[in-house]
């Protein structure tokens, strides 16, 4: 089956009800997704499936078509993306790490969709994805520094 | 190593202990000078003056890092040491981690390659300053000697060795050939006076591979010809694989092998999602074990049995009974603390690749070097013919100190003609954890006329985890973890502390949990004192303050944080603040919680305040992340923290019955780093410790009604 990720065109000869997560994992190599639950509880796999934020654990990869994938690995192809990861950097965010892709991931499809969220927006938008080291405080800083950085309205490519 | 009675930063009775049970390691620690280190790098092209530091002729930088990274920033602060030493920038080294080895790269604290107790900092703070330092001095020695001119005329600065008098300079790479000819000096002096690196805020040089995807945990390991298994061991504890019928799973495409171990299955695949397809297709008879009937009321049951009999002596002083017996009142409680799970974020995983004769294994441990000795003995094979490479991990939270979930992979890699990636589903994770065990305490305190304790008496009932984890930390029946803080930082003149040991049933596998003892006892003691206070109708800052030691530096840590919290400033009606503080991993901590409570009585908790004294903080914006992250930490166990167990079984599975604090419920934390020269203490577990009696001294002082019990009764908890 062809899907497309990142931009490409790639086969995955699996079943079709086998989760997206496994096939950018094992058989793509875009390790940078990650794998928490399984249930859509945590959100660590979050990518995004034609725009929208998907957990890829729970999405046939089947289900898919010729809808476009964004994983972690492309996340600073787009404005948004770039925005995100600086203000990561800036507010030093980041502590194990594990679920900071799926948490990136769920923030630039909260920025393209809402510019400058407030504290409602990030918590309706961000409450699903799990941090066990608790960097909560420093992720609702870093999507708004990213928002104050991004010229409005944001626009990815 | 100043911390009072604290887990892994052992109270001077324990410290006794391991001086006698460690004597031989500790002397050893951490080997600046190996010979073999050095042998086995014995190529030409570097310069490698200890099992730390390496230099290439490009002047390429690596550090290999003993310690795991698992969010804590070891890797950060160990460069950062290493760096102020060396004259160069942590921004400038590679790393890598370290292989398992416990001779190579024991911890000079605990004997072993562990991360684990707080400790790594503390353990590497004069080890690996000393690693640069003596790179530095020879690649100093080596340049003075091409130069003709005295040692003592010359510096480093930036990567190069510098001659001010002649103006010369080279860099280090250039001076490879000559520096490694060199002896290494022993015991070299660390640098006096200003410091460069150490002390400043500095990004963490871990965290741009951890935005972008291309960070490697040890679930993200990939090798050639790589196959991926899912594993389901007996859910009921202890229990075997009587069999089972292989077909469903083989039927499922992708699906090479089902492999079976004496208490557990595993399908091994293609990819991890056929892996999981074929084992959920699968239809398991287990052998039940004599756990088959065990359940949380029984345990529960057998843990407040035990509150009603008398213990080892841990600790006294003073005339406890006789104290006790004239005390004008008493105070008397049981407390109940749950079992809990790690849960951390990654689940297990673990690749492993069995040739004859060795084993390779891929991981994120905590204690790799004991993951080689542990998957050694489970092969028949010799430790030199494991070698166990280190990742990045994904949470660990002492859930992996242990290593049978690496000899299971090991085990079911011996079964396969390729590597195996063993990936944990987070039902596994969550079944077949290493639990925190049900803790139990009766305190009963004589007080004054004027409500201050005159004699204090701490019943422990828990498991003796140090008895098989670290024997150095368990002596004459006592758990020196479990029984660490059991009267908290404070001065009192009479007490006795003593230790009824209760270890879970065979194969239920217990262990070590954020915090350790700590957490355990700085709940109950922070409870015991502020019920103290409010019942001698004093304010509960003030009532410690008074059994705090004059002039130090917690009652300092603690005057701080009810300054910076606004302590005594005006709340709504149905809000208000708790305190709670600690003195242990070498750290002093104080932690001021508000919460709010709504008309139906559910609680949230907006905001925190954390003080911490962690003597020099390497990094500081390091210590604030682990302040908050323990905080955050605790806080999900305090509300909703509870592993129950059912017919033998774990009836928990994944986070929709295991919650944890998500952003909604997050408050805002401020942390206060104090500034001090002293030596470092440890951040990872102290901010975890003081949160559930933060939060449960404020509920009672909303409600007027003490709670007793971890975790917050479902019903008082606001969700969203």
């Amino acid at each position: 089956m062809l899907i497309q990720v990142n931009g490409s065109r790639r086969e995955a000869d699996v079943d079709p009800d086998t989760p997206l997560l496994w096939v950018l994992r094992d058989v793509f190599g875009l390790t940078g997704t990650k794998f928490g639950c399984g249930i859509a509880m945590c959100g660590a796999c979050t990518v995004h499936v034609g725009g929208q934020p998907r957990r890829a654990c729970v999405t046939p990869v089947g289900d898919i078509g010729e809808q476009p994938i964004l994983t972690i690995e492309a996340l600073e192809g787009s404005t948004t993306g770039q925005a995100l990861q600086k203000a990561w950097l800036a507010v030093d965010v980041v502590q194990c790490g594990y679920c900071q892709s799926g948490q990136l991931m769920q923030a630039a499809a909260l920025l393209e969709a809402k510019s400058t969220p407030d504290d409602a927006d990030i918590d309706a938008a961000m409450s699903g994805n799990i941090c066990r080291c608790g960097t909560y405080g420093r992720i609702r800083a870093a999507i708004k520094q990213a928002a104050a950085d991004l010229p409005l309205p944001a626009k990815a490519p | 190593m100043n911390a009072p009675n604290s887990a892994f930063a052992p109270t001077r009775r324990a410290l006794l202990a391991i001086a006698a049970g460690f004597a031989g390691e500790l002397a050893l620690g951490f080997r600046l000078s190996d010979k073999t280190a050095m042998a086995q790098s014995a190529d030409a092209s570097s310069f490698r003056p200890n099992s730390v530091v390496r230099i290439d002729r490009d002047g390429t930088v690596t550090l290999v890092v003993p310690y795991a990274e698992m969010g804590q920033g070891a890797l950060m602060s160990v460069a950062m040491l290493v760096a102020e030493e060396l004259e160069i920038e942590p921004s400038a080294v590679k790393i890598e981690h370290a292989i398992g080895d416990n001779v190579l790269y024991a911890s000079p604290l605990l004997g072993e390659q562990i991360t684990g107790g707080s400790l790594s900092l503390r353990g590497a703070w004069k080890p690996m300053r000393q690693a640069g330092a003596a790179a530095r001095m020879m690649l100093v020695e080596a340049a003075a000697r091409s130069w003709s001119v005295p040692a003592v005329a010359c510096h480093a600065e930036a990567g190069r060795v510098v001659h001010p008098a002649s103006g010369r300079r080279v860099s280090y790479g250039a001076l490879v050939e000559v520096a490694r000819t060199l002896a290494v000096p022993q015991d070299p002096p660390l640098k006096a006076g200003t410091l460069r690196v150490i002390g400043k805020t500095l990004p963490r040089i871990d965290s741009p591979a951890k935005v972008n995807g291309s960070a490697i945990f040890g679930i993200d390991v990939r090798l050639p010809g790589m196959r991926y298994a899912s594993v389901m061991a007996c859910p009921v504890f202890g229990g075997t694989l009587r069999r089972v019928d292989h077909a469903p799973a083989l039927a499922v495409r992708g699906v090479r092998k089902v492999v079976e171990l004496a208490n557990a299955i595993a399908v091994v695949a293609d990819h991890t999602g056929a892996a999981r397809k074929g084992l959920a297709a699968l239809k398991p008879e287990w052998s039940d074990s004599a756990n088959a009937s065990l359940d949380t009321a029984g345990l529960v049951a057998t843990c407040d049995a035990a509150l009603g009999t008398q213990g080892l002596i841990a600790e006294t002083k003073g005339e406890p009974a006789r104290a006790m017996s004239a005390a004008k009142m008493t105070y008397e409680a049981d407390f109940r603390l749950p079992m809990l799970a790690h849960a951390a974020l990654e689940p297990l995983c673990c690749t492993a690749h069995v040739r004859p004769g060795s084993c390779e294994i891929w991981v994120g441990s905590q204690a790799p070097g004991r993951a080689r000795n542990d998957v050694a003995k489970a092969l028949n094979l010799p430790a030199e013919a494991v070698r166990v490479n280190n990742h990045l991990i994904g949470g660990g939270f002492g859930r992996r100190l242990q290593s049978e979930w690496i000899t299971q992979a090991a085990l079911i890699a011996r079964q396969v003609d390729a590597p195996v990636k063993v990936t944990w589903s987070r039902e596994e994770d969550m079944r077949q954890g290493s639990y925190r065990f049900h803790n139990h305490s009766r305190v009963k305190v004589g007080l004054d006329e004027r409500g201050m304790p005159v004699s204090w008496d701490h019943r422990i009932v828990g498991p003796a985890v140090m008895a098989w984890f670290l024997p150095g930390y368990f002596r004459n029946g006592i758990d020196l973890d479990v029984t660490g803080g059991a009267y908290g930082p404070y001065v009192l003149p009479n007490l006795s502390v003593d230790f009824v040991r209760n270890d879970p049933p065979s194969g239920l596998l217990v262990g070590n949990w954020r915090g350790v003892g700590d957490t355990r006892n700085g709940f109950i003691v922070e409870s015991v004192v502020d019920e103290l206070a409010h019942r001698a109708d004093r304010d509960p800052v003030d009532y410690r303050r008074a059994l705090l030691e004059p002039g130090s530096r917690m009652l300092a840590v603690l005057d701080r944080a009810a300054k910076e919290s606004g302590w005594d400033g005006a709340l709504p009606r149905n809000s208000a603040r708790g305190v709670a503080i600690l003195s242990a991993f070498g750290s002093h901590i104080a932690l001021v919680a508000q919460v709010d409570m709504n008309e139906q009585g559910r609680i949230r908790v907006p905001r925190m305040t954390c003080v911490v004294d962690c003597g020099r903080a390497v990094n500081p914006g390091i210590v604030r992340q682990q302040i908050e992250g323990g905080i955050i930490f605790g806080l999900s166990a305090a509300l909703y923290g509870k592993i129950t167990v059912r017919n033998g079984q774990v009836e928990q599975s994944n986070f929709h019955d295991y919650p944890v604090v998500r952003m909604n419920e997050a408050p805002t934390i401020e942390v206060v780093v104090m500034d001090s020269r002293e030596e470092p203490g440890g951040v990872g577990e102290p901010g975890t410790a003081v949160v559930a009696p933060a939060v449960l001294n404020a509920i009672r002082s909303i409600t007027g009604k003490r709670l007793l019990a971890l975790p917050l009764d479902p019903a008082m908890v606001q969700t969203a």
